[in-house]
């Protein structure tokens, strides 16, 4: 029995502590029992790497790695701690920091290229599978691109012709990318105070591509060794990535795809559907699912499927190309980042589609123990596993691309066994919240105003406005810091605008729906929800739509109050699971764009005292934004709460509003233009 | 709970646009359809439809596109679980209502075109009790007192009272707070407005009761009203709904009152109103909206006491009122100006032909007088008998140290409305044509003539106790001392007119600017002096320097006239730096004497509208009462559309009824002698002014050489005829020089 014991045992997950959700457990347990590995088991048999962790381990150049771990007790006096070129461990922590921007920027961004090429080649019609779905957000981007929409024919002012809009629209936001001179024409759509402030510090991105190239630079061995100048092009970069790469990718998803409004779907595991061919599409970019959508939706498919025995098709989204085929199709959501793999151990998942982002290699592992196709689909996301299918796609074939991996799917149906077991959770959830449904919910055609929203946080009702955003993070109970974090702001009164992985969360957890509010909310948000009949949490896409949290900030600026700018707002980010480097520059791009964000789990500089000082306290001198951590879910949401309420005070608006009774006097003294 | 609100509103918005569907269906089945539909006597087609969708509905036929737009605006029923939101699909299941409603009115002027009674009074005895729309005369003449404050808003009132008295009750609590209120719809058949005759309440335009219509589909008039006035005094253009409606919510104070049960049309008419920023408050257990933002309060509020209506209303439409609490049995107000003391109510009266009555007013040294106190010389009512005629001689003194003479008939022209104010008391004409009836239920009441003294003392101190501290009324009812007191009186006047008639512009250094209305016409600036009174016709130059003396800060504002630019146009640079100024730098400067080139900006609220007349070498002026044609081709609602709203628009002016006869009158163009036309009603009021100037101006005839609306509406019409007279204007240089 010695030798047993010898045996190493490996360490799985305790899947009661991996995650909240009954349906994510039971497939952990099922996972288990078929002795399959998740990431959850990963997670408790790898350790993370502790000097990684404190973000001073550099290995820029081959004299290193250098690691300058901070030691236990901190520093007392100076810190003498240095590589071999003499690199402060402020200089390593801002170094790989901003390498994390400059990743995180070039993801969201050149999904956002991959959009706008696509767009591009609508407006060419080079592809007759794609098309304008939603030309009023066409005409209403198109001023930010100095686009005419409207032309002088014999005096006369017209309608110009939409064709010629969009090719010039998608010719200038391609060109967004890498643009020889100016700035991006999207850094005037920031309130007026923000971009002068970007202006001032020489902040304004000059275009997409160039600012990422210009971190890796700024980042090589013997460059830029002055965190604070570091952290500057973070800002830039960051900037580049929410109100350029992300925003021009949201935008134009809305002007191909649809502009999302309120609809209802459900969330988790249980949509997926035993006697249905189910396909999960995964990933990022709607380039890809609106066709899976489109083809799994078309009358051959599903004619096809049932000739094969199968009542139908049902697909399901994973990660953020759920958020977008929910916001926009009301396909329903099976699940977050962390439970891509348990998707394939119900067994009844004929085929995963991938494209590109948060996409675990392991896939095909579990795949191989399954009937399960696994297929990759875009030319930069490969995997090297012999069982993975790869089908390129193409946007001049797209439907044909999407009908081949639709078809592939309902052949595999009768390949499957008999260990099929899905979880019966599932919750409805109402999403499709944007800019314009916003508006539109908030006084309808002709009153729609984000006034609405504002007259409520200034009367108290609404206490404030949080963006919780991010990922699942394995190190951390899968959720648990998403709905805690939630919850406790809308039990006080702060509306949250959720987009990612935390959207999905809130789905599966039934908060996106608007009788949760008189579950959960305080009395004044819940009033509110109850008035304009949403729910408190409002799910505004994937985590390129954190671009669509920035409009919104911005017109709660522009709809008047007693704020100018972003950072005078009573409001808040937050990820309080993070893990990806995208949430990095979310983060910074928000902190630079006036928002106070605290982020959960971990901090990736802790290992420079100085230069995270400056993060957590100077920055907000620089843009009114500044950044934060805690790990506690509550005290998370606490400081977030203590953070409204002191931008409430600077507002004067933490005191009871009284009743105003106007007399012609008062109302003489109105402002004639009101 | 909300929800509930949005499921019935919805539902409701549905049933009405698919009911006025059928009814425009089967309009066109009876009527061709390009037969003219509209409302009297406007020029805003549909006001509510034109305002907000800049539809202009002239024709059966073009009732469609509205009705269209209606059916395409419903949304998709709320669910009971996991809906989606309702707040803005609710605001336009209400707006669909609406906009079929007013298609539904209209229909209905088309095919019952006696219906409504085209007045501003009822016929009680006719059985004709309802006024449906109000027309442009109307609309402008109680426009001006939304705009200038007399009425701080309106109560737009729905279904009827458990009983007359809780109807009357509420109403004369609202007419003390001098709203208006518009009335609409029925509950199982009764009406608010049937309530209050039966409880003896006089209704119409004149009371501000105003009985719109017995179905809720009457209530669009409401609005209809509210939206014109803010294309007429606001300047919007129609088509920019969100302005209107913007405007609605910050200037015009209005709310529902929904008397009895809500049914699925009243919460689809509430829910509409609602874009508008007027709240909804009603009397029975419906679910409220309370939380802020389309209105400036609360939404819906249920479940008001009666006797806190009022009260909750004004304050949740965060409106100020002020009641008159003045010591006299009877209510006191602006709402009982209009109201009539007729032949069978009548106790007595003073005046009017029947015998002498004669008001002054004279400024007392301090010690003289001793406030407060009213006298009264003869028989009091209590000591005369029903029927009878008395003569009366009012006889107001007042000192303070900041009276001045000149005030003495700013005062003195108070008296007509301040004992108008008085519910159950009539007072027509001023001065020595003065004119008293008294009701029978004010005596009853316990009316007093020294009541009169109560009022006057109590409102002079309110509205001017910056100029006075003292006044002391005496009230005579004997022959000899009346007569006494006309013989001295006339003297005042006479003095009086010399003095204001002799007043030019050259001799005062400080005219005055009113921007009374700015608030409406944002770019508007008023500037009053000597020889140009306001447009409006209610502010001279003494008024205005009084106002000032009154409130340093108000509307009335000194202006130093500086160096003159132009004797000729009346141009000052003092003046135009001001204007600059004011209207935001809209405007740099304007001409006080031309209407050809840069006339002064015009607001809706003015009296008449000159016009060029080029053919006729002249100019043409209209008054607001004249609902014709008119030689420029506009009638007046259309002329103020076009040149009101604050612009300086050549070749158009603004002036009041007044002016035409000041010696400055257009003087720049060539005076009163270019004036070629005019309405018969407006020649006939000014006409012993019009033949003393003409007199004056070396053209005695001049009068009969202008032509009206008898002669024709066209200048084709009119031009034999001034050739005819040998009409003045025909024979001076062209009007429009190169």
């Amino acid at each position: 029995m010695a030798e047993v014991t010898k045996e190493k045992v490996k360490k799985v997950a305790d899947p009661i502590a991996a995650s909240i959700d009954p349906g994510t457990q039971e497939l952990i347990r099922r996972a288990q029992e078929l002795e399959i590995d998740t990431v959850f088991d990963r997670a408790a048999s790898m350790k993370p790497c502790n000097i990684g962790m404190q973000g001073i381990c550099c290995k820029n150049c081959a004299m290193g790695p250098c690691r300058l771990p901070l030691p236990k007790g901190g520093i007392e006096g100076e810190d003498t701690r240095k590589g071999l070129c003499g690199a402060t461990a402020n200089t390593i922590a801002a170094r790989n920091f901003a390498r994390m921007v400059a990743a995180g920027a070039a993801a969201h961004s050149d999904h956002g290229r991959s959009v706008a090429e696509v767009f591009l080649s609508v407006a060419r019609k080079e592809t007759r599978d794609y098309r304008i779905k939603d030309p009023d957000k066409l005409l209403a981007i198109a001023p930010y691109f100095d686009v005419a929409t409207k032309v002088e024919v014999n005096g006369e002012e017209m309608d110009r012709d939409i064709d010629e809009i969009a090719l010039e629209v998608a010719e200038k936001a391609l060109n967004e990318w890498g643009k020889a001179e100016g700035e991006l024409y999207y850094a005037k759509r920031a309130p007026e105070p923000l971009y002068e402030k970007w202006k001032k510090s020489g902040v304004v991105p000059r275009n997409i591509d160039r600012e990422v190239v210009e971190i890796m630079h700024r980042t090589h061995m013997g460059v830029d060794q002055d965190y604070k100048n570091i952290v500057k092009q973070c800002t830039r970069a960051s900037l580049a990535d929410g109100w350029g790469g992300s925003m021009l990718a949201t935008d134009l998803q809305d002007v191909l795809f649809g502009t999302p409004y309120p609809l209802q779907a459900e969330s988790n595991m249980g949509v997926l559907k035993e006697d249905h061919v189910n396909i999960i599409v995964h990933g990022h970019e709607p380039v890809l699912s609106e066709m899976i959508v489109a083809a799994a939706q078309s009358k051959e498919m599903v004619a096809y499927a049932q000739s094969k025995g199968a009542k139908g098709i049902q697909l399901g989204g994973i990660c953020c190309t759920a958020n977008e085929i929910f916001q926009r199709h009301g396909v329903p959501q099976a699940g977050t980042y962390l439970q891509q793999e348990l998707a394939i151990i119900t067994g009844a998942c004929d085929a995963m589609v991938v494209d590109i982002q948060c996409v675990f290699q392991n896939l095909a592992n579990v795949a191989k123990c399954f009937h399960t196709k696994l297929i990759t689909t875009h030319p930069i996301a490969k995997m090297e596993q012999d069982n993975v299918i790869h089908i390129e796609f193409d946007e001049h074939h797209a439907m044909e691309d999407a009908t081949r991996i639709v078809k592939l799917a309902i052949d595999n149906f009768e390949n499957r066994g008999s260990e099929v077991m899905i979880p019966q959770y599932k919750a409805t959830a109402i999403g499709g919240f944007g800019v314009e449904s916003i508006e539109y919910h908030l006084g309808g055609t002709f009153r729609g105003s984000y006034y609405t929203l504002n007259d409520n946080i200034i009367n108290g009702r609404i206490r404030g406005v949080a963006g919780v955003v991010g990922c699942n993070n394995a190190r951390t109970r899968h959720n648990e810091a998403h709905i805690t974090v939630v919850k406790e702001l809308i039990k006080n009164d702060v509306i949250v605008l959720t987009t990612g992985c935390n959207g999905i969360a809130c789905a599966m957890e039934g908060l996106l729906t608007p009788e949760t509010a008189h579950v959960f909310c305080g009395p004044g948000l819940r009033e509110v929800c109850e008035t304009v009949g949403i729910p408190p949490v409002l799910h505004l896409g994937s985590c390129v739509d954190n671009s669509r949290i920035l409009l919104a900030a911005t017109e709660v600026v522009k709809a008047g109050g007693p704020w100018k700018d972003i950072c005078d707002l009573p409001a808040a980010g937050s990820a309080p699971e993070w893990m990806s480097e995208k949430a990095i520059s979310i983060g910074q791009y928000f902190v630079s764009s006036g928002v106070y964000t605290v982020f959960g789990y971990h901090f990736p500089t802790v290992g420079a005292p100085v230069f995270q000082e400056y993060l957590f306290k100077e920055m907000e001198r620089l843009y009114g934004g500044k950044w934060d951590f805690e790990a506690d879910p509550i005290k998370h949401a606490r400081l977030m709460i203590a953070h409204i309420d002191k931008k409430r005070k600077e507002l004067g608006i933490d005191k009871a509003r009284e009743r105003v009774l106007m007399d012609m006097a008062d109302r003489m003294k109105l402002e004639a233009s009101a | 709970m909300s929800r509930l609100v949005a499921f019935a509103a919805i539902q409701g918005g549905y049933n009405i646009v698919s009911k006025v569907e059928g009814k425009y269906k089967k309009a066109l089945q009876t009527y061709d359809a390009s037969t003219k539909v509209g409302f009297p006597n406007t020029a805003y087609y549909l006001p509510v439809i034109y305002s907000l969708l800049g539809i202009k509905v002239e024709t059966l036929e073009d009732m469609k596109k509205p009705l269209d737009f209606a059916r395409k605006l419903l949304p998709p029923h709320v669910k009971g679980q996991n809906h989606l939101p309702y707040l803005g699909p609710l605001l336009d299941a209400g707006m669909a209502a609406l906009f079929a409603f007013e298609i539904e009115e209209a229909l209905r002027y088309l095919e019952d075109p006696d219906f409504y009674l085209h007045s501003e009074d009822i016929d009680e005895e006719a059985g004709k009790i309802w006024l449906g729309a109000a027309d442009d005369t109307v609309f402008r003449k109680r426009g001006v007192e939304f705009v200038d404050g007399s009425a701080p808003g309106f109560a737009a009132m729905v279904g009827a009272a458990p009983d007359p008295e809780t109807a009357k009750m509420i109403v004369e609590e609202y007419q003390r707070r001098s709203l208006y209120i518009f009335c609409a719809a029925n509950q199982n058949g009764t009406t608010l407005i049937e309530q209050l005759l039966e409880a003896g309440v006089q209704v119409g335009w004149n009371t501000r009761i105003v009985p719109f219509g017995p179905d809720i589909s009457s209530a669009i008039f409401a609005l209809g009203f509210a939206n014109r006035a803010a294309m007429a005094f606001g300047g919007i253009q129609p088509g920019d709904y969100k302005r209107m409606l913007l405007y609605n919510k910050n200037r015009i104070f209005a709310f529902v009152n929904a008397l009895g049960d809500v049914n699925a049309e009243w919460a689809a008419a509430a829910a509409g109103c609602v874009n508008w920023g007027f709240p909804t408050l009603a009397d029975t257990d419906i679910p409220e909206i309370l939380p802020t933002g389309i209105c400036t309060y609360e939404h819906v509020v249920a479940n008001v006491p009666h006797s806190e209506m009022v009260q909750r209303s004004v304050e949740v439409r965060g409106l100020k009122t002020t009641v008159s609490t003045i010591d006299i049995p009877c209510s006191f107000g602006p709402a009982y100006e209009g109201e009539r003391v007729r032949g069978g109510d009548l106790f007595c009266q003073m005046g009017g032909g029947k015998t002498q009555a004669t008001e002054l007013v004279k400024m007392a040294e301090m010690k003289e007088i001793e406030d407060g106190k009213v006298t009264v010389i003869g028989k009091d009512f209590d000591e005369i008998k029903e029927g009878e005629n008395v003569p009366l001689g009012i006889y107001v003194q007042v000192a303070g140290r900041q009276m001045e003479t000149d005030f003495e008939p700013i005062l003195e022209r108070q008296i007509h409305h301040l004992i108008n104010y008085i519910q159950g008391i009539m007072h027509i004409g001023q001065r020595d044509i003065a004119w008293i009836r008294v009701s029978k239920a004010a005596v009853e009441k316990g009316f007093r003539l020294k009541d009169l003294g109560v009022v006057l003392h109590a409102k002079f101190h309110q509205d001017f106790g910056s100029i006075l501290d003292k006044v002391e009324v005496t009230l005579y009812t004997n022959k000899k001392d009346v007569d006494e007191l006309t013989k001295r009186a006339r003297q005042e006047y006479k003095m009086r007119d010399e003095r204001l008639e002799n007043m030019t512009d050259e001799d005062v250094e400080t005219y005055y600017s009113c921007t009374l209305c700015q608030s409406f016409a944002p770019t508007h600036v008023c500037t009053v002096s000597p020889e140009r009174t306001g447009l409006c016709g209610a502010y001279n130059w003494m008024d205005c320097k009084a106002s000032y003396e009154i409130n340093p800060t108000g509307p009335n504002q000194p202006i130093e006239k500086g160096e003159c630019l132009d004797p000729v146009l009346g141009q000052w640079k003092g003046v135009n730096e001001f204007v600059k100024q004011a209207s935001r730098g809209a405007i740099d400067h304007y001409n006080f004497y031309s209407l050809v080139k840069d006339p002064m900006t015009t607001c809706g609220c003015c009296e008449c509208i000159a016009a060029l007349l080029p053919s006729c070498n002249g100019v043409m002026t209209v008054n607001r009462e004249y609902t014709g044609e008119t030689p420029c081709g506009m009638k007046f609602t259309t002329l103020a559309g076009v040149m009101g709203g604050g612009a300086s628009s050549p070749g158009f002016v603004g002036h009041s009824k007044f002016n035409i006869t000041q010696r400055k009158f257009i003087k720049g163009d060539g005076g009163l002698l270019r004036v070629v036309w005019m309405p018969k009603i407006l020649k006939e009021e000014i006409k012993e002014r019009l033949l003393k100037r003409g007199e004056e101006l070396g053209v005695p005839d001049l009068y009969d050489k202008i032509a009206d609306d008898t002669i024709g509406t066209t200048e084709e019409e009119i031009l034999p005829f001034l050739q005819e007279k040998g009409h003045p204007a025909l024979s001076m240089d062209p009007i429009i020089s190169e």
